[in-house]
């Protein structure tokens, strides 16, 4: 049953992303990909699951390893997306930021 | 912490996630989405830290730190010219680190046969985005040759890595024990697989390898929550393999082609382009001066040559001077330009180009009758006509922006050798067609030095 419960989620949320993006103008592609990318590091909590419960040892380094790399993910997907959303800028608005 | 406060907590993640999603869906919003989808990841990430089942947390925070630090600085340091690099490194990481937490996995006690095959699926998964990653990062920062590479049995030698896959995932559910070589085996022809995918797709033809690798890693995430059973991966690597689907799919589109054709085929390796003839005329700096100080509406057409000649910063230059000297000014830009979805777009606004003056390429080639000039720079296979007029040439039916239909055309070219797909350009030989010899940035600088004398 459990399964079938979670198949269910995947199914909505599947369906929830194709509707969200449908319609995105090309100007943000590339942070659209980079901070959806950051979010696919939400691995980094099955990670820490794995990292923290000492079951055995090789489990417990597996998983470290798995923490560091989707750390990495995770901050760095997010860091360089903001960076970039940064530059972009309407017409007259010499700050830059808030677009 | 009780479970069902932490999903809760997950829940309201999730949300945050899809908040996040939405609002980077357009430039007003985005800064906006992109932190609430932090503060989401944020809040899934501490929540996780309270549950009971987290009993050591010397090795999480040691590497954590690892990570955070490595992840810091390559997003600080990273030029905007080597972005495309940077995300597939980002995709492969995320990758890798679904395969070992689907791995770890398999030390849970009471696995069912369910849990095992989504465990594989992680692991294959996992491991497809890893090695493609790495390919596709050696492709595009040119450690490894760039063009498409194929060979006679390519077809054969993957089906025959797809059935041993098969083969050896089915023994290891059979009977899943930690040492298994099956498992072993599992894992060195995923990542094999991975590479085996990547390698036949060449420079041209890689936003749709980084969307679709994008697409990968979230739906490794997606199956390393089944195997620990866990709402929040399942959702959010859901969400993201789903974005990562659509955004693949608007490239294929724009390349007219479908995402087998993009997979299977090598770029060029049926057809051979009618040759065309023809004489160029090449101009200097100044005739380009003369023409652009007339011009009342001129388009910038650029391309992946921008990305390598840095040109951005110059062609941004020229555009104020153009401005100011009473031109309309817009920059049009093909979905496929560059190497990543809408790579041209972070450059220009890199340059501190306004994302208003950036135009689609429907939008542009609705009114490119009336542009006086199109400044083609570094762009081939999106403004060759021979994709709207030659049956036999590969990128036939691909749309293009119809730059050969502006008043006049300037291509910015280093040499006279063909574009990335060496597909012949019957531009260059076009009416109305000039030349500008040269690296890009370099030529431009000119341009702008006839201007301010």
């Amino acid at each position: 049953m459990e399964a079938v419960f979670l198949a269910f989620v995947l199914m909505l949320s599947i369906f929830l992303g194709f509707e969200l993006i449908s319609k995105v103008p090309s100007t943000l592609h590339t942070p659209l990909m980079s901070g959806a990318n950051a979010i696919s590091g939400i691995t980094l909590v099955g990670a820490l699951g794995s990292a923290g419960a000492g079951i055995d040892l090789w489990a417990t380094w597996l998983g470290a390893v798995a923490v560091a790399f989707a750390t990495i993910n995770v901050v760095g997907g997010y860091l360089v997306t903001n960076r970039m959303l940064a530059m972009f800028r309407k017409k007259d608005d010499k700050q830059g930021g808030q677009a | 912490m009780s479970p069902v406060l932490i999903n809760t907590i997950y829940i309201i993640a999730a949300a945050l996630f899809i908040f996040g999603l939405k609002q980077l869906g357009s430039p007003a919003t985005a800064v906006r989405g992109n932190l609430l989808s932090a503060v989401g990841m944020f809040l899934a990430v501490v929540v996780t830290l309270f549950s009971r089942g987290i009993l050591e947390f010397q090795w999480i925070a040691a590497a954590a730190a690892v990570g955070a630090i490595i992840g810091a600085i390559a997003a600080q340091r990273i030029a905007m010219t080597s972005m495309p690099e940077m995300v597939a490194l980002f995709n492969g990481s995320g990758g890798i680190a679904s395969l070992l937490v689907g791995w770890a996995a398999l030390y849970n006690v009471g696995n069912t046969l369910f849990t095992i095959i989504t465990i594989l699926l992680s692991i294959l998964i996992g491991a497809v985005t890893f090695s493609g990653s790495i390919v596709a990062w050696g492709k595009l920062s040119e450690v490894m040759p760039s063009q498409a590479i194929v060979f006679g049995a390519q077809r054969i030698v993957n089906a025959l890595i797809l059935v041993a896959l098969i083969y050896c995932g089915v023994m290891f559910a059979m009977e899943p024990t930690l040492n298994s070589p099956y498992f072993f085996a599992v894992i060195a022809l995923s990542l094999i697989f991975g590479v085996m995918v990547v390698i036949p797709i060449g420079g041209a033809d890689m936003p749709v390898v980084i969307s679709l690798l994008n697409s990968y890693s979230g739906l490794a995430a997606c199956a390393a929550g089944f195997a620990i059973n866990n709402n929040i991966l399942i959702v959010a690597g859901a969400l993201v393999g789903a974005a990562g689907i659509i955004l693949t799919n608007i490239m294929c589109k724009a390349m007219n082609r479908s995402l087998a054709n993009v997979l299977f085929s090598g770029f060029g390796a049926v057809k051979t382009a009618t040759k065309v003839e023809g004489e160029v005329k090449p101009m200097t700096a100044e005739d380009a001066y003369l023409i652009l100080e007339a011009a009342s509406t001129v388009s910038f057409v650029p391309g992946y040559g921008m990305a390598v000649a840095q040109a951005q910063h110059v062609v941004r230059e020229l555009g104020e001077l153009l401005e100011a000297n009473g031109a309309e000014v817009t920059y049009a830009i093909h979905p496929v330009a560059g190497r990543m979805p809408g790579h041209m777009n972070v450059l220009l606004a890199e340059a501190n180009v306004p994302y208003d003056q950036l135009v689609e390429m429907e939008d542009i080639n609705r009114r490119i009758e009336n542009v006086d000039v199109a400044v083609v720079i570094g762009a081939n296979d999106v403004v060759n006509p021979a994709a709207r007029e030659d049956e036999n040439s590969p990128i036939y039916g691909m749309p293009i922006i119809n730059v050969d239909h502006a008043r006049t055309v300037f291509i910015l070219k280093r040499s006279m050798a063909s574009g990335f797909s060496g597909v012949d350009n019957p531009l260059f030989f076009g009416e109305n067609s000039r030349m500008l010899f040269g690296d890009a940035k370099e030529s431009i600088s000119k341009v702008i030095a006839e201007f301010k004398i």
